[in-house]
């Protein structure tokens, strides 16, 4: 026969928390900033179809990094829950404080209750008629939620990332900049000293556009991610990057018009 | 409240269930008592209740145009002048409404909910025929309300990015569900509608010759139907115009069905019969 032992709550708690971590910092990081006309999103993705951007409702979309399928699971139940608020009260009621809130709750509940925390990191953003109005939260896998200005950097080389868009993001960038000092930011590692290079094949960009009507999230695919990044100055490794055949890109460009389909990437 | 939070605040397992695509089935395992079509009605129910009434719809090569007139009824008063009877589905789809008001528009309401929500989820959108099929599921649902009179049956087309062209569905009571060919109407004037659009229809019809078909075919269904309103001059009320194409759903501006509802009551000032098709 086996005594349990004694484990204190600090160290359960912590335990937890380093294992969360530990799995959060194997993923590729993900970029959310603002730009003059909204939000950017900006993921290092080679995924055409698992997506870490999503839109979740008119003015709100979601970023995560971590395990694909616990944050997926937290993707679908924050669309449901943005509908079903939309459904029963009005789509001007859906806020994205409130789905923070309810991540946070629910991030939370895990855990402290569950065995094994979610090793997601989330980022929960609602772009307002104006800049000033714009929301960002983050949100970890503990269910602490960070009220966030300008950008936020999530996943393996946080660090660095956020060290590189606090020298470049200004605000009131244009799209083509901000897009310029996310991928900038996520080729940045000045540890290792590596150079790395991203195509656009390797990228995943959405937006919540305010100038838009409507559903403001879009995803920016083929041939107008290409010429976006080549248009800007920055993130030489990108540009590099566009000389390289991008044949494997045609498929992914809308057949329809752009709007159509928000998630046909 | 619909959002059942449990004590801890914690979503609900349900929120989180893999497999769901469908908001309405969400919404019967989350939230049933939003559901349209759950109540039980009354045994006999006095359908005091408004009305919508004619809704036409018009295919030209590339595309299809709904319009709807702007009357609501209530036995023989006139429960709303501007109601508004045509809506987007989605992106490439459009739904009109004839029958009880409150039950068509909350059917339209969850209808364009249940589009979106699948959009969101699959990352892709529902092909029209299954578009088609899901608010053929609604009206079923909504069958015991209609046998007691308030019954509610919609027009729905769309643009089928597979075949390139704009596509008509109808409905009946049970939830059936028939493709139309070139044309359509529903609702009480959807008889003289039809007539006018049968004389008026053409394969090689333009956007704006489509437009004009349907406002002469509501023209038609006002001049005979007491339940469905002209167009009000002097009110500058005019039918509900859509179009829906490649390039997605678009609502008239009111302008320009202003300036289309003018020639046909300037051609009515002097032929109020409309325009006659050749005989030979």
């Amino acid at each position: 026969m086996t005594t349990p032992f004694y484990v204190s709550p600090e160290q359960i708690m912590k335990d937890k928390a380093d294992y969360a971590r530990k799995g959060i910092a194997r993923g590729r990081s993900v970029v959310v900033l603002t730009y003059a006309d909204g939000i950017l999103f900006v993921a290092e993705n080679p995924s055409r179809a698992l997506h870490k951007i999503s839109e979740i409702y008119d003015r709100i979309a979601f970023a995560a990094v971590g395990k694909y399928n616990e944050f997926e699971a937290l993707r679908v139940a924050g669309v449901r829950l943005a509908d079903m608020r939309g459904y029963s009260y009005d789509r001007r009621d859906v806020t994205g404080r409130g789905l923070a809130n309810a991540y946070a709750q629910t991030l939370g509940a895990i855990f402290t209750e569950a065995g094994k925390p979610y090793e997601v990191e989330i980022v929960v953003a609602e772009v307002g008629e104006t800049p000033e109005l714009d929301q960002m939260y983050r949100l970890t896998y503990d269910g602490s939620v960070g009220d966030e200005r300008d950008f936020v950097a999530m996943g393996g080389s946080a660090e660095q990332v956020t060290t590189s868009l606090r020298e470049h993001h200004r605000e009131g960038m244009s799209l083509g900049d901000a897009l310029g000092a996310a991928v900038a930011a996520l080729t940045a590692h000045p540890q290792d000293g590596e150079d790395r290079t991203l195509t656009p094949s390797q990228l995943e960009v959405a937006v919540l556009d305010r100038t838009r009507p409507n559903r403001l999230f879009k995803r920016i695919v083929g041939a107008q991610l290409e010429s976006l990044i080549a248009s800007n100055g920055g993130g030489g490794a990108a540009r590099k990057g566009k000389s390289k055949p991008t044949g494997d890109d045609a498929p992914s460009e809308p057949s329809g018009p752009e709007a159509a389909d928000p998630d046909s990437g | 409240m619909p959002d059942k939070l449990p004590v801890d605040g914690r979503l609900p397992a349900v929120f989180t269930t893999p497999g769901v695509s469908s908001f309405t089935e969400f919404l019967g395992l989350a939230a049933p008592d939003l559901l349209p079509g759950r109540r039980q009605p009354p045994a006999s129910v006095v359908t005091e209740a408004p009305h919508g009434t004619t809704i036409v719809a018009v295919t030209y090569p590339g595309g299809v145009v709904m319009a709807g007139d702007r009357r609501a009824t209530m036995g023989n008063i006139i429960a709303q002048r501007d109601i508004e009877k045509v809506f987007p589905g989605d992106e490439f789809s459009c739904v009109g409404i004839a029958g009880t008001a409150g039950i068509a528009v909350e059917m339209v309401r969850l209808f364009q909910v249940e589009l979106e929500h699948y959009e969101k989820l699959e990352g892709t959108t529902l092909s029209l025929d299954g578009k088609a099929n899901r608010l053929s599921t609604m009206i079923r649902s909504n069958l015991p309300m209609a046998m007691q009179g308030l019954a509610a049956v919609p027009l729905f087309a769309g643009f089928d990015p597979e075949s390139g062209e704009g596509r008509i569905f109808s409905y009946d009571i049970t939830g059936g569900r028939y493709e139309e060919h070139s044309f359509h109407s529903v609702g009480s004037g959807s008889v003289f509608a039809r007539g006018a659009l049968k004389k008026l229809y053409r394969e090689d019809f333009t956007l704006d010759d489509a437009v004009l078909a349907c406002v002469n075919a509501l023209y038609d269904a006002a001049d005979d139907d007491s339940a469905t309103g002209g167009p009000d001059l002097t009110r500058r009320i005019y039918p509900v115009v859509v179009n829906v194409d490649v390039s997605g759903f678009r609502r008239l501006p009111d302008d320009d069905v202003g300036a289309m509802v003018q020639t046909v009551v300037d051609q009515r000032m002097q032929n109020p019969g409309g325009s006659p098709a050749p005989l030979r």
